[in-house]
């Protein structure tokens, strides 16, 4: 035989010797069989610790969901969880609530008398509210302005009324409570508006910030319409102040009421992204029957705030029509202001804005009364409650004397 | 003043409806109509470890329960949620169905202002929605002037049940015989 022969047939002896081997290794199919049901055996065992486990973990939960059913301890702010449905349910009655707002404020103005620059904190808002049932709740608002009493600050109750659920859509409400009117007067928490101060118009024209005491309906008529009707304290201004009307808020602080003041508002918000609103307030004497050259006043005052994607678009209207002599004569007969404030969204946490502002508080003469200003800036919100603002102002008024042209940096927040 | 005094009047007699004041639809209302009268018994989703970050990327704090319960069959789940808009909870009813928004409603509104959310032409901004990389809404949704924090608190509420969905569906898988 050939060596050539002898390699394959040696390897191949080679591999049925170690394949032999291999079989005398392996389990018996006896020894395979109780190998396989020990195997399953485990596996129905731990099948059925893993269900006990299951078992365990839901009647823990439920435990726990239980637990947080309980009621809450007196005049804590709760959570509760509903057992059926879960997590939670809420507005039960004890409920008290806390929330503020706050904003600091560096304006750098060019004046006719000097560079000004300030730091101010305007105003620190705390807010308290409480439900006394599902049907009657509380809240309050109380404002330190200027940070220090001593010197120009100030501590008011902006607001402290009850409401009363009347039904489902309609409500009523008695005690301090905000004038339905216009955007800011009612709605001011810093990271909600554009402009590190609130816009002049509103400021000088509504004349926001306004509350009053009384009593007021508020509800929904149908679908989109919401109403407000007010009966409360009127203003009382007067000569000396030009009858301005923001001199005239009495701020319920024993304010005179031998004149009350009505104010109706009527808005729309039946499109996403769009509101359209009215307000009239008729005061049949504004001076509180103290100037017998004073009569009624009427306030008619529109807006829209229209938001579509990352444009938005608000523009306000608003005009005293003030009887009588005393007004006529300083041409205070008629003050009016408007402001249109295009935006944009750059970006969901950085917003830029331009606004026209032009008010006039004695419109109803030639004096040289009215004022223009132009704003351009920034609003950065890193986070939804928290805003960093600036705005360039430039200011173009009949009297340039008054004119305040500069810069404005702010920090506000809201929770 | 006469006339605004029979205002009030009328006003208070206006036909109050059979549920309390702002509950527009109760739970059982609300599933009983997703799933035609045949409601499936209720699951349980619990919010732990990869969850319980998630849920809290998208609403900004800790959900405040370990487990959420939810309704589903098929490709269709419904939850009831809630989220604080100014100062009280307000409870959705959320629809998914494969892996979209389907329905969004306000079930009980407990705050004085914001309640406008509830009406078709606002909600029906969500319908189709899903959710992205971000576990943000895939779209803008347009807001109600004066309703900033309920419209926030709606947005949240359909991001998160979006999510919550996906991690349903991943839960039932069928073991294999």
């Amino acid at each position: 035989m050939k060596l050539s022969m002898l390699t394959p047939i040696s390897v191949t002896l080679a591999a049925l010797v170690g394949a032999q081997a291999q079989a005398a290794d392996m389990p018996s199919r006896e020894e395979m069989w109780r190998i396989i049901q020990r195997q399953q055996h485990e596996i129905e065992t731990l099948k059925r610790q893993q269900q006990s486990t299951e078992e365990k973990v839901e009647a823990t939960g439920e435990v726990l969901d239980s637990l947080q059913t309980a009621a809450p301890a007196s005049g804590t702010v709760y959570t509760e969880l509903g057992a059926k449905h879960g997590p939670f349910e809420h507005g039960k009655a004890g409920k008290t609530v806390v929330g503020g707002y706050g904003e600091l404020h560096y304006n750098n103005l060019d004046t006719d008398s000097g560079n000004k620059k300030e730091i101010d904190f305007h105003r620190a808002i705390l807010f308290l509210g409480h439900q006394f049932s599902d049907d009657i709740r509380f809240f309050s608002e109380i404002e330190y302005e200027h940070a220090d009493t001593s010197a120009n600050g100030a501590v008011e109750l902006e607001q402290a009324y009850l409401e009363f659920d009347l039904n489902d859509r309609h409500s009523a409400r008695a005690g301090l409570f905000l004038v339905p009117v216009g955007f800011l007067n009612e709605t001011h928490e810093p990271p909600g508006f554009y402009g590190v101060e609130r816009n002049p118009v509103e400021t000088n024209i509504i004349p926001t910030t306004w509350w009053v005491g009384g009593a007021a309906l508020k509800g929904e008529l149908a679908p989109g319409w919401g109403y407000d009707l007010a009966v409360h304290e009127g203003l009382d201004t007067g000569a000396a102040s030009n009858y301005a009307v923001r001199s005239g808020r009495q701020k319920t602080s024993e304010a005179d009421a031998s004149d009350l003041a009505a104010t109706g508002r009527i808005k729309w918000t039946g499109i996403a992204g769009v509101e359209v609103a009215a307000s009239v307030q008729y005061q049949q004497d504004v001076t509180q029957g103290q100037d017998a050259g004073a009569g009624n006043a009427w306030l008619y005052e529109a807006h829209t705030d229209i938001r579509r994607g990352r444009f938005g678009l608000r523009a306000l209207y608003a005009l005293w029509d003030l009887d009588g002599s005393g007004p006529a004569s300083v041409g205070a007969d008629e003050q009016k202001g408007f402001y249109i404030e295009p935006s944009f969204k750059v970006t969901p946490k950085l917003g830029l804005f331009a606004r026209y502002n032009q008010w006039d508080n004695r419109a109803g003469n030639g004096s040289d009364s009215e004022k223009k200003e132009y704003q351009i800036g920034l609003s950065y919100w890193p986070h939804p409650d928290v805003v960093l603002k600036a705005d360039y102002q430039t200011q173009d008024n009949e009297n340039s004397s008054t004119e305040e042209d500069g810069f404005n940096l702010g920090v506000g927040y809201q929770f | 003043m006469n006339r605004l005094l029979l205002l009030v009047a009328l006003l208070g007699l206006l036909p109050a409806h059979l549920v309390a004041r702002g509950t527009y639809q109760t739970p059982d209302e609300f599933l009983t109509g997703v799933f035609d009268g045949q409601v499936p018994g209720p699951r349980v989703l619990w919010l732990t470890g990869e969850r319980k970050a998630a849920a809290k990327k998208i609403l900004g704090h800790s959900y405040p329960s370990l487990r959420v319960r939810y309704w589903m069959r098929d490709a269709r789940s419904a939850w009831i949620l809630e989220e604080i808009g100014k100062d009280m909870p307000i409870t959705f009813g959320v629809v998914i169905e494969n892996g979209r928004l389907a329905q969004i409603k306000v079930l009980v509104f407990r705050e004085s202002r914001g309640a406008e959310i509830r009406h078709p032409f606002f909600t029906e901004q969500f319908e189709g929605a899903a959710l992205d990389r971000e576990l943000a809404l895939d779209r803008p949704i347009d807001g109600i002037s004066g309703a900033t924090l309920s419209v926030r608190a709606m947005k949240k509420i359909a991001a998160l049940a979006l999510y919550l969905d996906t991690q349903a569906q991943l839960q039932h898988v069928t073991p294999s015989p």
